[in-house]
């Protein structure tokens, strides 16, 4: 009755007609994560306070009284987001006993629509990496094939969807990190447009860049979830004044004669040759469909990565200095007070968040802030820009989700090498775009290949529209 | 360029420390990412503004009316050290 890719709707249906229970339910997944613990997706489970809420829905439903469609059903959320009482560690030694005084708003969003949060998922530390390999807690193995890597940062998030061990979660995306584990581990995953849901209680990596973003096992998951999580929220000053009344509303619709963009930068020489193959197939599904595909180009794209690597380092360099033993989390014992702030982030840090905090300084310091961080600023601009020139002729663009599938555990790359194949990714967060992942096909080796398309700004219930015809000839 | 004494001055302002063969490491590796960032000087930004946000917003603001703060111990409930109500910390002068 139940499978691995249960979907919310699917299971709304049986909660209503009572073909299941939400206890049952929660209890099922809480067996899978025990079942198969070597996935190592979960940081913290909330089992006790999960099952108490699932016996509520149940009461409800009982009752005779309607339900939401994410009522009783279980979601795993990525370990960045605040959740009141529920220890939330970022992955991070630093805060490996933090237990939030307060819900993030999209939590308090979830919890009024009565869904059942069993744990907190792993991922890199801070947000900082593309295959949660950098959490202080040990990697997350990929579902599909457990020497390869979930991708990051919202690895955990991706396998546990992935594995069927929660009907879907949250994650959230700076550089990828919603989009680029969802095609490693063959789900689907939305970027949504920058201010589009609300930030409050995300543990803040790089400000102008994150979003939390669902990931879901079909597309029209992912528009029940923005229903409950997006909106304009006045504790978050980015949050736009924008109202989407209904994120699945042009599912199903025909896209004869969309304007679909193919551009070339982000189909070149250093994709994986089975990707660009499915991108070529998708395609043709859509001009079958009576879209229009033509090539265009961004010009801009080969930047993007530089710039990037200057703005969010820089971003999270300041926001990561709130962690110095003051207030929360880890504190070493020093005799005054900087050797405490220098000892505690020594410890507390792992590599990678150490890297960047300095290159982020560096960026901003004295004699180096116009060069590097002030001209990164003004290339973000052009890039930004180039996506307003496509956006004039085209609906919507097609590219890969990732330069790659999911690659072996421990398959040392330097940082260089690996910051380069975030390329097909960064762009939508430097242009504050949705985008999403669409599982489609495998690579020789049976890895799930992900399609992305990104949209025009609050476009998602198109994007959506596009995801769902791609989706059904997978 | 980069030297190490850069390093040291970078770290120091990031509250961080590193030892002699970390400080060879990261001085390598920052070295080798700043390197990738040099391709940014190709491009001719003259006429541009910088984009410090990605939408049309401006200062937010809200009226000036209290509202209800944290309760002082959920505010402390994770504090390392404390005492009367405030943050314990190491000395600072």
């Amino acid at each position: 009755m139940l499978h691995l890719k249960s979907t919310i709707h699917e299971l709304h249906e049986k909660l209503v007609k009572k073909e299941i229970t939400s206890k049952a339910l929660t209890e099922y997944y809480f067996q899978e994560i025990e079942k198969n613990s070597g996935i190592n997706a979960y940081i913290t489970l909330n089992k006790e306070e999960a099952l108490i809420e699932a016996s509520k829905v149940d009461e409800k439903i009982n009752d005779g009284r309607a339900i939401g469609m994410l009522e009783g059903i279980p979601v795993a959320i990525k370990d960045n987001l605040c959740t009141e009482g529920l220890r939330t560690t970022c992955a991070s030694h630093i805060l490996d006993n933090f237990i939030p005084p307060y819900d993030a708003t999209v939590i308090e969003k979830l919890r009024q629509a009565g869904a059942i949060i069993i744990g907190k998922t792993n991922m890199d530390e801070f947000a900082m990496g593309a295959t949660t390999e950098t959490s202080f807690f040990g990697p997350t193995k990929n579902p599909v094939n457990e020497d390869c890597v979930p991708g990051g940062s919202s690895g955990g998030s991706a396998a546990a969807v992935a594995a069927g061990q929660a009907t879907y979660s949250l994650g959230s995306d700076t550089g990828g990190s919603v989009r680029q584990p969802a095609s490693y581990c063959g789900i689907v995953g939305l970027k949504p447009t920058y201010g589009t849901v609300s930030r409050f209680g995300l543990v803040a990596f790089a400000s102008s860049l994150d979003q939390i973003g669902p990931l879901a096992n079909d597309v029209e998951d992912i528009g029940h979830i923005m229903n409950v999580i997006a909106g304009y929220d006045e504790k978050d000053s980015t949050s736009a004044n924008v109202k989407i009344d209904d994120f699945t509303k042009l599912i199903g619709e025909e896209i004869d004669g969309i304007k679909i963009g193919l551009p070339k930068e982000y189909l070149g020489e250093g994709i994986q040759a089975e990707i660009k193959n499915q991108i070529n197939l998708v395609r043709g599904i859509l001009e079958a469909q009576g879209a229009i595909v033509e090539e265009c180009s961004l010009p801009t794209t080969s930047y993007a990565i530089p710039t990037y690597y200057l703005i969010a380092p820089a971003e999270a360099s300041s926001n990561l200095a709130r962690y110095d033993g003051v207030r929360y989390g880890l504190r070493e014992q020093a005799d005054d007070m900087i050797s405490m702030f220098k000892e505690t982030r020594h410890a507390g840090f792992g590599d990678e968040v150490k890297r960047r905090i300095m290159l982020g300084t560096y960026a901003l310091s004295a004699g180096y802030y116009d060069a590097y961080y002030l001209k990164a600023l003004k290339v973000r601009h052009l890039i930004q820009d180039d996506f307003k020139e496509v956006f004039k002729k085209y609906d919507c663009l097609l590219t890969p989700a990732s330069v790659m599938t999911a690659p072996k555990i421990g398959a040392q790359t330097d940082a260089v090498t690996a910051y380069k194949q975030d390329i097909c990714t960064v762009t939508s967060n430097l242009a504050g775009l949705p985008a999403i992942s669409v599982p489609f096909g495998v690579d020789n080796n049976n890895m799930p290949i992900g399609i992305q398309l990104i949209g025009k700004p609050f476009d998602e219930p198109f994007l959506l529209q596009v995801a769902h015809v791609i989706e059904q000839f997978k | 360029m980069l030297t190490k004494e850069t390093i040291s001055r970078v770290a120091h302002l990031s509250r961080l420390y590193f030892d002699e063969d970390e400080l060879d490491v990261q001085f390598h590796q920052l070295e080798s990412i700043i390197e990738m960032m040099d391709v940014l000087s190709e491009i001719d930004t003259a006429n541009v503004t910088p984009l410090n946000h990605v939408m049309d917003i401006y200062n937010v603001f809200r009226t000036d009316e209290v509202h209800e703060s944290m309760e002082v111990e959920k505010i402390l409930q994770n504090a390392p050290s404390e005492s009367e109500n405030m943050f314990q910390v190491p000395k600072i002068v």
